[in-house]
């Protein structure tokens, strides 16, 4: 009896494997071909919508495939985790459901959808239900300014080229630390505004030397816009190096760590997990959440994690520029490498506690900060 | 140093009289017997005499005896001193209804949670405890479980709590329970 | 009144159960005198790293807590009573079910104290294979007590790591006596079960591939920076402190007192194996820190290495481990303590026989954990909430022997 339902169940299984696998390869063959893609995709629209609706068309196409793609993140994210920590501790991690266990997170997502919604008696509901929105909104949201590439004619590859990209990164960012603090005090669980708490000292601490290093950068290239940093980056050795990080050596280097780490603190991952510290607060913030509430938390933490890994790469790995020339597949594979830097991490270390973390924050981070800062301004003049 | 000489130096210190009170010294754990009056006396001095040194309260039991004449609960020290490598027994009894005893906590910190255990299953009150509520049980159970004529409540807050017959009749019919190397 | 639905009448997770908790005067603190901005924080029975069922009720103030009471018994059974009814032999199970992750402890000292009230010794097989079990056990606890506190500070990979090997010591449990965590393995006068034939070849074989990765759990989490600021100035117990309150075990050592029964009180011969006994030397901050309670436990495995290795050298080969075991225990009337080192310190139990009578009058069990949980409240008094954590971690106490 079981091996029968053994053999249906692989039966069954054996084509729905393909479908992440097929997924996975059209995400990759779309983002390596985006700007072919974007070229026919504006002349089809220019051939068949009227103009006045032609700028609006195209940007609804841009966002609904860039938040499609968003969205199947955290899948393969998860399923990238669970491997990497698995590798770490010696065993295989999800191997059964799918081919190595692909389709482990979408039958976990599934799972999620049809789980109870439970809102507990004494919660603020608007605040409970409206956190996880604005946690979803507000890691999306950021993406927005995220360029994938330029096209020959020199378009820029993104949903909103704004000339203050990096502002609007700071500013959106913010908004993570209220839907915290919200499912902190809407939950009405002692544990969860301890969570919340933590998160929202956590995050406002690290934003200052995240704006700091930012600017770092942004004094250097001399724009505010993210497609003039990466193309001022372009060039050198091998295409590599004229990356920022290998310029004014080490100043850049430091920089780039303290911004990695910096990106570490503000999407909450371990070493400075302490708002949602298992061991000591249960799960923090989101202790009282289930089902697909809870899993819009996964979503924005996972979408945090691809945005400040990829930022980082816009700003200090010269994004699409590489050996190969300038391709949104490579700026891909390093947002994602290092996603998978962040995972490392976790899986490595031990937890800081919260007065040591604000301790790095004040004491380090800051002060070095401010120090790169006068130091590349500095230079930057004198050259 | 040997249990003699401990009982020996402690009867000394106390102004106990040979004969006027009990121990054993050839008993696989050598013990004396002290009464509940000279206790704290006699644990101050166990544990201040430098020969003797007796810096470690190792565990305080309880053991009923109904039987006895007067009925008594027995708490039984025992003592270990980590520098001198030397062990005794202090016992002291105590009446079974409406006996108490003066607390060690002041002598050795230990006896806190020991005497809460010992009140918590024999009923024992400790004068002078700091904090003298139960420990295991729950604040409102009946009785003190571990004397001999205790008897098992039916229920406890609409729970029943009365184990089945297979245990308490077996064992009341003197019957072995079946479990162990030989049954 | 409303309808009871429940078979059971009165069960209380049935929603109709109508009557009031029961008055629940168990709390330390009230919340009139706390002060404006003090919080009660009822931590436990069910939190993730309260080794079990360990309600811990925490004042405090923003992160830093100003007191902390715990409550037990949650799992309470009373084996004592359970004792008063059943013969001698028959108390071993109940014994094993206190320090469920160091049962081999529990029955051996259990065994060894009604050995001292017959007056009976075992032969020198059974006493190296009791020494093997016992040091075996030691390390699969002390592998337990290092994952999970690495799990409490944060770090999860040490966790699978030391269950890998926890793991291997579990199957050679099972060989040796067909279950996994609670053996029933010492009786009174021998063992249960001689080795299996290649049992020792398996043994050593363990040991051999075990202390490779004990090293790299040890630099993986040991010497972690951020592990050793979370824990080396924290939780400090004083040797005074530690003396005062009876700790045993590596709690005692790891407070810098040099005291291990093995050595200084030696029973089953363990005055013939070549040892070093741990005592902490807290190279990261004061004496008597988590950190150093910690770092003996890890110690302490390597030591346990070198005595399974000594003992299954010079083990006897041939012997008859059911060779003492009594038909009958019967003891004349009398009493006795006898202390052993278990994985978590100075297990003792307290015996009083009635004359010739197959069942024990009274039997006492001190458990190391107890009294390691009665001082909690003196360590963790101005620290942070975190730290709480790491201190319950470190002390490595297990629920079902402080409430037994």
């Amino acid at each position: 009896m079981i091996t029968r339902f053994r053999q249906i169940e692989m039966r069954l299984m054996g084509p729905l494997t393909m479908i992440p696998i097929v997924l996975l390869l059209v995400i990759l063959g779309t983002i390596a071909a985006l700007p072919v893609v974007a070229t026919i995709l504006s002349e089809l629209v220019a051939d068949f919508v009227p103009p006045p609706l032609q700028h609006l068309t195209i940007v609804a196409l841009g966002t609904a495939g860039f938040v499609g793609i968003l969205a199947l993140n955290p899948i393969y994210s998860i399923w990238l985790e669970r491997k990497v920590a698995a590798h770490v501790q010696d065993r295989l991690g999800p191997m059964r459901v799918g081919w190595h266990g692909l389709l482990q997170s979408f039958a976990d997502g599934v799972k999620l959808m049809f789980k109870e919604d439970l809102v507990p008696r004494d919660a603020d509901r608007v605040l409970f239900g409206a956190a996880p929105m604005l946690a979803v909104a507000s890691a999306f949201a950021a993406f927005a300014i995220v360029p994938w590439g330029v096209r020959e004619d020199g378009t820029v590859l993104a949903v909103a080229n704004l000339n203050i990209g990096v502002l609007y990164f700071i500013a959106i960012t913010s908004l993570g630390a209220l839907s915290v603090l919200m499912a902190g005090w809407g939950s009405n669980n002692k544990y969860a505004l301890y969570g919340g708490m933590r998160a929202a000292a956590q995050m406002v601490s690290y934003e200052i030397p995240t704006a700091i290093l930012v600017l770092v950068v942004v004094a250097q290239v001399g724009s505010l816009s993210i497609p003039d940093i990466v193309n001022a980056q372009a060039g050198g050795i091998l295409g590599v190096g004229d990356w920022l990080i290998f310029q004014l050596f080490p100043l850049n280097l430091i920089a780039f760590v303290l911004f990695f780490i910096c990106g570490l603190a503000e999407t909450n991952r371990t070493p400075f997990d302490i708002p949602e510290a298992e061991s000591e607060l249960v799960a923090g913030f989101h202790t009282e959440y289930s089902g697909m509430r809870f899993a819009f938390f996964f979503l924005a933490e996972y979408g945090n994690m691809l945005l400040v890994s990829m930022l980082a790469a816009l700003l200090f790995l010269g994004g699409w520029i590489g050996p190969f020339g300038s391709n949104p597949l490579l700026f891909f594979v390093k947002g994602f490498g290092l996603v998978v830097v962040q995972m490392w991490l976790r899986w490595t270390l031990p937890r800081l506690r919260v007065d040591q973390l604000m301790g790095i924050c004040w004491k380090y981070v800051i002060p070095i900060s401010f120090f790169l800062l006068v130091v590349t301004t500095v230079i930057k003049g004198l050259l | 140093m040997s249990a003699a000489s401990i009982i020996e130096r402690l009867a000394a210190h106390l102004g106990l009289e040979e004969g006027s009170f009990e121990s054993d010294v050839e008993a696989k754990d050598p013990w004396v017997r002290v009464p509940g009056d000279k206790l704290v006396a006699a644990a101050e001095f166990l544990k201040a005499d430098p020969e003797l040194d007796f810096d470690t309260l190792h565990c305080v039991s309880g053991v009923d005896w109904p039987g006895d004449d007067p009925p008594a609960i027995e708490v039984v020290y025992h003592l270990t001193s980590l520098s001198r490598k030397h062990w005794i027994v202090l016992k002291t009894r105590v009446p079974r209804a409406g006996g108490s005893l003066p607390t060690l906590e002041t002598v050795w910190k230990a006896a806190n949670w020991h005497e809460r255990e010992a009140y918590d299953l024999f009923g024992v009150r400790f004068e002078g405890h700091s904090d003298h509520r139960r420990i295991l049980l729950p604040a409102d159970w009946p009785g003190h479980p571990l004397l001999r004529d205790w008897e098992w409540p039916e229920t406890w807050h609409k729970i029943p709590v009365k184990p089945g017959r297979q245990m308490t009749e077996r064992a009341e019919g003197g019957q072995m329970t079946g479990v162990g190397p030989f049954d | 009144m409303a309808e009871q639905r429940s078979p059971v009448d009165g069960a209380p997770l049935v929603t109709l159960y109508d009557e009031e908790l029961p008055p629940d005067n168990s709390y330390a603190f009230s919340s009139e005198e706390l002060e404006e901005d003090e919080m009660i924080l009822n931590m436990g029975p069910q939190h993730p790293s309260t080794h079990g069922v360990l309600r811990v009720e925490l004042k405090t103030d923003g992160e830093i807590v100003k007191d902390a009471r715990p409550h037990i018994g949650y799992l309470h059974r009373n084996f004592e009573k359970h004792a008063e009814n059943i013969d001698y032999q028959g108390v071993i199970p109940f014994t094993d079910r206190m320090d469920y992750v160091g049962s081999m402890g529990n029955s051996l000292a259990y065994a060894l104290t009604v050995e001292k009230l017959l007056g009976i010794g075992v032969g020198e097989r059974v006493a190296g294979i009791r020494v093997i079990t016992a040091e075996l056990q030691r390390i699969a606890s002390h592998l337990l007590a290092m994952g999970t506190y690495g799990m409490d500070i944060g770090a999860f990979t040490p966790f699978l790591l030391c269950f890998q090997q926890r793991e291997r010591i579990l199957d050679l449990f099972e060989w040796l006596c067909g279950a996994r965590l609670l053996y029933n393995y010492n009786w009174v006068g021998g063992v249960s079960h001689d080795l299996p034939e290649g049992w020792t070849d398996k043994c050593r074989r363990f040991l051999d591939e075990f202390v490779p990765v004990l090293d790299e759990v040890d630099t993986l989490l040991s010497h972690n920076k951020i592990f050793i600021r979370r824990t080396a100035d924290i939780g400090i117990i004083t040797p005074d402190m530690a003396k005062d309150y009876a700790l045993s075990g590596p709690n005692l050592r790891g407070s810098g007192i040099d005291w291990d029964l093995r050595r200084d009180d030696p029973y089953l011969g363990y005055e013939n194996y070549d040892f070093n006994v741990v005592v902490a030397t807290s190279p990261h901050g004061p004496v008597g820190s988590c950190w150093d309670r910690y770092f003996v436990r890890v110690r302490e495995m390597y030591e346990s290495v070198k005595i399974v290795r000594q003992a299954l050298d010079r083990l006897p080969a041939e012997g008859d481990v059911h060779e003492n075991v009594p038909r009958f225990v019967r003891p004349l009337a009398g009493e006795a303590y006898c202390r052993s080192e278990a994985p978590r310190g100075e297990l003792a139990f307290y015996i009083v026989a009635e004359n010739k009578k197959p069942i024990p009058y009274r039997v006492k069990g001190r458990s190391p954990c107890f009294v390691a949980m009665g001082l909690f409240h003196e360590i963790t008094r101005g620290e942070m909430i975190a730290d709480i954590i790491a201190i319950i971690g470190s002390l490595d106490i297990v629920l079902g022997e402080i409430d037994r």
